[in-house]
């Protein structure tokens, strides 16, 4: 009987008619060929190379690099490896695209809501910014910002000079440097301490407004805690910090800190650049927000500025981050142009000096692509747990 | 089923793309044949050793050191098509077979001869790294440039070279390297830097290249060897063989006194050296794979050494180079070639 019930169900399909079976194995075929194709191409290239008697691997990246380099936020100097001059001009490619993402962030808010100011000067001025700088193309900014500044600066030896301590000419901008002295760990505690006050400081606040409906200066009194304590610390430890003041040795100057004008070019016109069409984000965002929601604030009798902070940005903010993403992408991928006037980055100093030197492209390309790549997803992973933040939960 | 069909079909056809022979190589000099012209890789524009003019006519020593070789394989000097390239794109494009032979100022070194894939076939100038200074700083020798801020091209053996001899003096120097030379001279202008460092040959055409020449001068040092020649891929000897032997060609006629001007009367010379250099007596050609007269069209359609020399870098052209190492070694350079029997 139980026998009969089984055979009397219709037979499944035959396993190379199972489309479940079938599709899991055009998968398998599929995926197999993929890698198959790559592992083709890649060793191909290597036996190529080989043939033709080209060095490959990347042994190179322990010899030694010989070459100068003029801005470095590690130390180097040329006997050191190739692998440091890497990491040289990862740290100069960072550096520019971080200052830049700041920079542009801050400009390219500014100029949106400027653009959408009652006021009609504000309003055109912003338009005409946005029109000027996006519509030029980036290469011809940094060769503006480069050749044109650079040129109208006086030489060392005429430098521009404040109080002894600032000079300005075209080899940068000299500023004193802190040197700190024993003791300065106090400071760095102090700081510390004002920090977790200021956040334990936030927390009790909102938890009193919450029951009480009493407001409290949060960022007043926080930003007070944080420079006294930090300063009174300082005052206690006696003062432990000297500066190196930059002095005229020779061809240049010497001692202090050093912006070298490469840098500062670049990042003006990646800033300015890049804000241009943040600004148009911004003031997309801000548009997106419709106009009952600001009603509504006024008439619970929300001041300007806490509608603008606690109604309109928080959800401008979801229509912002998105695209606002795209335009970081694009920001540390334009630093790259830095070649063009001698910044050393890292397509200038890996892709460019020591490619040339050891002759090895393809390992040096892969990995200059490799870095870019890591570099952008890393961006793209931090604005995207940002984006879940701030996006609408749905309840 | 249709679907898979097609996938079918198109994973098939990604097999044979991917399974298909790499194209079996053809000797160098098969396919040049086979195209009708020589590739030749040369400068974006150098004054005096490749720069296009303004009808596009490409002229200098890297340049006839290209027609040289045209001339010799198929009689005729303008079979040449130029590829310019930067300092960085050259030898990628020699190792890819995009051109036929590197003719771009290029120093012959260790590393670049062992572990690029290619061969250096000479020398057709010896060359030597050099400085350019703004006179207003009234530096008189490279010792004293301490601290300077130094300008130089990207990609080039100058970087090395500059490091090398600042370390070995203890002296201190911040480089600002560009991409291209012309980048390098408008840092310098700009006041970017003190001083410009390059090939000697090349600093005479870059200062000539600033609004006001007589500004700058070329101090007296220099630093380094920069033997500059042509570049083949390695592992066809045939055409390493060809490239070379037509340059020497060149330099022993010049040694024996053989010019485009009097070539058709050196025909008739019994001297055997001339003989079977213009291929009158003897197959020195078919045992490089070329005409037997090989040495007749380079010599009647591009000259001999001095003449190629004269014509884009000597005395009276705008560089105004005097021969100094490059003179003959009969004549007090090192100019040397094997004889050619």
């Amino acid at each position: 009987m139980k026998k009969q019930t089984v055979d009397s169900r219709p037979a499944g399909p035959k396993p190379w008619y199972d489309p479940r079976i079938r599709s899991l194995f055009f998968q398998f075929v599929a995926i197999a060929l993929v890698f198959w194709g790559g592992w083709t191409l890649v060793d191909n290239t290597l036996s190529n190379m080989e043939s033709r008697g080209i060095s490959t691997g990347f042994g190179f990246l322990n010899e030694t690099a010989g070459f100068g380099i003029i801005m470095s936020l590690v130390p180097y100097d040329a006997t050191m490896t190739y692998g440091r001059t890497f990491f040289v001009g990862l740290m100069n490619t960072l550096l520019v695209s971080a200052m830049g993402i700041v920079a542009a962030t801050i400009i390219g808010f500014i100029i949106g809501v400027a653009r959408l100011s009652s006021n009609w000067l504000v309003a055109k001025l912003a338009l005409v910014y946005i029109e000027v700088i996006r519509n030029i193309p980036l290469l011809l900014q940094i060769f503006f910002w480069y050749f044109a500044v650079l040129g109208s600066l006086p030489s060392p030896r005429q430098s521009v000079e404040v109080g002894g301590s600032f000079f300005l000419n075209n080899r940068g901008l000299y500023l004193p440097e802190p040197i700190t002295q024993d003791g300065f760990g106090l400071v760095w505690g102090a700081l510390i301490v004002a920090i977790v006050a200021v956040v334990g400081l936030r927390t009790w606040a909102k938890r009193r407004q919450l029951a009480t409906g009493q407001i409290f200066p949060t960022f007043k009194v926080g930003f007070a805690i944080l420079v006294i304590l930090p300063v009174l610390a300082y005052l206690t430890a006696g003062a432990p910090l000297e500066w190196d003041l930059p002095a005229l040795k020779g061809f240049n100057f010497g001692g202090g800190i050093t912006i070298i004008p490469e840098l500062a070019a670049l990042w003006i016109a990646l800033s300015l650049y890049t804000a241009s069409f943040i600004a148009e984000i911004v003031r997309s965002g801000i548009l997106s927000v419709s106009k009952g929601q600001t009603e509504a604030a006024k008439a619970l009798g929300l001041p300007n500025g806490l509608t603008l902070r606690l109604v309109v940005i928080p959800q401008a903010m979801r229509v912002i981050i998105p695209p606002l993403t795209s335009q970081y992408l694009n920001l540390a991928k334009n630093s790259s142009l830095a070649t063009a006037i001698g910044y050393p980055d890292l397509v200038a100093v890996f892709m460019g000096t020591t490619l040339n030197q050891t002759g090895q492209a393809v390992e040096v390309v892969a990995i200059t692509m490799a870095v870019y790549l890591t570099i952008s997803l890393t961006i793209s992973l931090f604005m995207n747990i940002y984006n879940r933040a701030v996006a609408i939960k749905e309840r | 089923m249709n679907n898979t069909k097609s996938m079918a079909a198109g994973a098939v056809m990604l097999c044979g793309v991917l399974a298909a022979p790499f194209a079996t190589a053809a000797t160098t000099l098969e396919s040049v044949k086979e195209k009708g012209h020589l590739q030749c890789g040369v400068t974006s524009g150098l004054p005096g050793f490749s720069q296009p003019d303004d009808k596009g006519n490409w002229t200098g020593i890297d340049v006839d050191t290209c027609r040289a070789v045209a001339a010799a394989i198929f009689g005729d000097a303008q079979a040449v098509e130029f590829t310019p390239l930067t300092a960085k794109e050259r030898f990628t494009a020699l190792q890819s077979g995009e051109i036929d032979m590197l003719s771009r100022n290029t120093t012959w070194t260790l590393t670049r001869d062992a572990s690029l894939g290619l061969n250096f076939t000479g020398t057709n100038y010896y060359d030597g790294q050099g400085f350019l200074i703004n006179k207003d700083l009234g530096v008189n020798d490279a010792t004293e440039l301490d601290g300077a801020t130094i300008c130089i091209q990207a990609g080039t053996t100058t970087e090395l070279n500059l490091s090398d001899y600042f370390r070995a003096k203890g002296m201190e120097y911040q480089p600002i390297v560009f991409d291209t030379s012309e980048q390098t001279v408008q840092g310098f202008a700009a006041g970017r830097c003190d001083v410009l460092t390059s090939d000697r040959s090349q600093l005479a055409a870059l200062r000539s290249k600033l609004t006001d020449p007589s500004s700058a001068e070329i101090l007296p040092n220099t630093i380094s060897k920069e033997p500059l020649g042509p570049v083949v891929r390695q592992g066809d000897d045939q055409w390493f063989n060809i490239v070379k032997w037509v340059l020497f060609a060149q330099i022993n006629a010049e040694e024996l006194g053989i010019t485009s001007a009097n070539v058709e009367d050196m025909l008739k010379s019994d001297n055997p050296n001339v003989q079977r250099l213009l291929g009158t007596d003897g197959d020195m050609g078919a045992k490089l794979g070329l005409p037997d007269d090989f040495g007749h069209k380079v010599i009647k359609q591009v000259g001999n050494y001095g003449e190629m020399y004269d014509r884009n870098v000597g005395p009276d052209t705008p560089l105004g180079l005097d021969r100094g190492l490059n003179a003959l070694w009969t004549e007090g350079g090192i100019l040397y070639a094997p004889p050619l029997r």
